[in-house]
């Protein structure tokens, strides 16, 4: 029986090449995600590109309390369940988010809140199964606290350690979680920003993703260069850092 | 609205160069909103149009890259639904496998449905097939009002005729309705023979081609005397499976596969000249050593034999090159090529690549550049004295009652322009009701003085 991968926030750039390229092998999708006419609209391109039976429903990150209904109706249509994909995210506006606190918390809840309480549901159910794999989206962004986006970064950076923790408890059951740290990439967030260097196409990037998750790495940097720009970046000791322009 | 960075940009031929505010929107919904209140606008595909009609210097720019979604397809009519944005190349992707082909296409598969209808493209079958918008069904267009419109030939039939080769000038095409046509395989029974002068020529187009319903030639536009206007003459029908080896049989429907070539840097111009082009030419006459040959190739070869290339546009140097592509109506056809074809052998104007087609019946008339009669192509690398000429080419062909292919052009007049489009006032009335203040616009169309 052909299985079912989940994408969570599947309207972005990086999840559509993600879902172009789990349909092109033959696999089954469920789609989740805030536009509900953008959804249709992804899923009747799959169904006419690949052949595979794709369902979808809206999701919306803020609003926890339909997050229950929203799963039970995945694991119905996704069954059996081989991965859940979590692409969710926003980046906001950091200087927006310094002076209006809603949109500081509106960038965490889409980005961590929201995350962990569509992931929590979804888990149990792979840890249930006792197979599967869970791939989350995290950002460089979240290794390290930035002046010039860290209300989204520090998201992120609270996203990857519940990945880290998530990972170590159900790898005792067989489930694999992996977090996966982006660069820039060349999507809607990024397009026409100043100061931008070595972005990366979202195909490459879901190419990389599931050849990673099929050698069950824990953490991947992609393109693979991050990690060696990260680990410069979390090495600069914080007086200097500080004064940097980052 | 979504971002907007500046870019330089450039059409397929390189030139002219010029820079443009640029934003891609990720789908419908933002394109939808994307309209600008200030700046003028021009939506934009692949860039596969020579000149300037793919630029817009002093406005915006829309990438339709990302617009790329199939949203429908009806297995019995052969009827595909899909996003502006959506190349080529993809469709045959996607449906080649299950037997269905485009039912025009122009010679390269990296072209967007959307430009394809905005340049009305045609290809080897237009003698029988029509042009790329005879196969269209319906198309949703948004509107300088913010309004987006379904246009058909029942439905807003006017502006249907005048978006179909309107070059992005009537607004943005979101979303097209368009018929492929059934294959049985994706190979081609193909046919060439060669032609000695541009008699000849003539002569075995009106001879083979009721035969076949894909046929181009390859001309030698640098051959005098009574060599002028050698060629050889390519026909073809799609296969059957009979025709086809027993190892084409396992598997009849193979797509193309991804090119992996690309021409790393600009090729120094001194390279192109009249001599080594006519040793090109003179081989490539000569490769072909019977006066017939027959095959069985793949699509791919037959109708995008440049497409395996990725970056072709360098090897014509830094400065960039034209196509020279007019048609000429089926009377004047003999003696306008036989004067267009003197004047560049004599003055050396050379050309690596020269085709030569014969059109049929047009249905989409307004911009549209199809007409029955002759069309002849020159690439022709950009030099000194080149404009000039060009001009010379233009008084042949308006004399001939022909036309250029804006699609390619870079320099044509307003005047030279006006004359070569008689419809050109029926086309500017429609543009006048949609778009009163001229919000959609191009480098070609300021260049031409497209005003409403």
């Amino acid at each position: 029986m052909t299985k079912s991968v989940v994408i969570i926030g599947a309207t972005s750039s990086l999840a559509r090449s993600l879902a172009h390229q789990l349909a092109q092998r033959g696999t089954n999708l469920y789609l989740a995600a805030r536009d509900e006419v953008e959804l249709d609209r992804i899923a009747q391109d799959l169904k006419i590109r690949y052949h595979v039976s794709v369902g979808w429903s809206r999701f919306e990150a803020l609003e926890f309390e339909s997050h229950r209904e929203i799963c039970d109706r995945i694991l119905a249509a996704a069954n059996p369940l081989e991965g859940v994909i979590l692409c969710m995210g926003e980046l906001g506006n950091q200087p927006t988010a310094q002076t209006d606190i809603n949109h500081a918390l509106a960038i965490i809840q889409s980005n961590y809140t929201g995350a962990v309480s569509i992931l929590t549901p979804l888990a149990n159910a792979l840890e249930q199964q006792g197979s599967g794999w869970i791939v989350g989206i995290g950002s460089v962004a979240g290794d390290r606290g930035r002046q010039s986006n860290y209300v989204y970064g520090s998201a992120k950076g609270a996203l990857t350690l519940f990945l880290q923790g998530l990972r170590s408890r159900l790898s005792k059951v067989g489930v694999h979680v992996m977090t996966v740290k982006p660069g820039f990439m060349d999507t809607k967030m990024t397009f026409g920003l100043p100061g931008l260097f070595l972005v990366a196409q979202p195909d490459d990037v879901a190419r990389d993703i599931l050849k990673a998750v099929q050698k069950r790495k824990n953490t991947v940097y992609l393109p693979w260069f991050w990690w060696g720009i990260m680990t410069i970046i979390r090495a600069i000791p914080e007086p200097i850092f500080k004064k940097m322009k980052l | 609205m979504s971002n907007t960075v500046q870019q330089t940009l450039t059409g397929w031929g390189r030139y002219p160069v010029v820079k443009s505010t640029v934003q891609r929107p990720e789908n419908l919904s933002t394109l939808s909103h994307s309209l600008s209140s200030s700046a003028s606008q021009l939506a934009r595909g692949l860039g596969r149009s020579y000149g300037d009609a793919p630029l817009n210097h002093s406005g915006q720019t829309v990438l339709m890259e990302r617009l790329n979604r199939m949203v429908a397809f009806d297995a019995e009519t052969g009827r595909l639904r899909c996003e502006a944005g959506v190349p080529l190349h993809e469709i045959l992707a996607v449906f080649v496998p299950r037997g269905w082909f485009l039912s025009v296409t122009p010679g390269t598969k990296f072209v967007t449905v959307g430009g394809a209808i905005a340049f009305d493209v045609h290809g080897k079958n237009h003698h029988c097939a029509g042009s790329f918008a005879r196969h269209v069904e319906c198309f949703e267009l948004l509107i300088a009002s913010g309004e987006i419109l379904t246009c058909s030939r029942t439905e807003n039939a006017d502006l249907f005729w005048a978006t179909v080769g309107g070059m992005g000038l009537t607004g943005i095409i979101l979303e097209a309705e368009f018929k492929l046509k059934k294959i049985a395989s994706a190979y081609i029974k193909s046919f060439n023979i060669k032609a000695k002068n541009l008699d000849e020529a003539i002569a075995l187009f009106a001879q083979y081609e009721p035969l076949y319903p894909y046929s181009v030639a390859w001309i030698d536009c640098l051959a005098t005397g009574r060599s002028l206007g050698r060629s050889i003459l390519m026909f073809g029908d799609t296969a059957s499976l009979s025709d086809l080896s027993p190892q084409q049989q396992v598997n009849p429907l193979p797509i193309h596969e991804q090119s992996k070539l690309s021409i790393p840097l600009d090729a120094p111009s001194v390279l192109l000249n009249r001599y080594t082009m006519g040793s090109f030419n003179q081989l490539y006459y000569h490769r072909q050593m019977q006066k017939e040959q027959r095959a069985i190739a793949h699509y791919d070869p037959f109708f995008y034999p440049l497409d395996f290339v990725n970056d072709w546009n360098r090897l014509y140097g830094k400065r960039g090159f034209v196509q020279y592509q007019c048609v000429l109506p089926m009377a004047t056809s003999h003696d306008g090529l036989t004067e267009i074809l003197q004047r560049s052998s004599q003055k050396g104007w050379a050309s690596f690549l020269a085709v030569l087609k014969r059109m049929g019946n047009q249905e989409a008339e307004l911009l549209s550049f199809p007409m029955p009669g002759y069309t002849l192509a020159l690439d022709i690398p950009i030099k000194p004295g080149l404009w000039a000429f060009l001009e010379e080419l233009d008084q042949v062909v308006i004399r001939c009652g022909g036309r250029l292919y804006l699609a390619k052009d870079a320099r044509v007049s307003p005047a030279s322009f006006r004359a070569m489009y008689p419809q050109y006032e029926d086309w500017l009335a429609i543009k006048r009701q949609v778009d009163p203040d001229n919000h959609f616009r191009s480098t070609l169309s300021e260049r031409l003085e497209i005003q409403p």
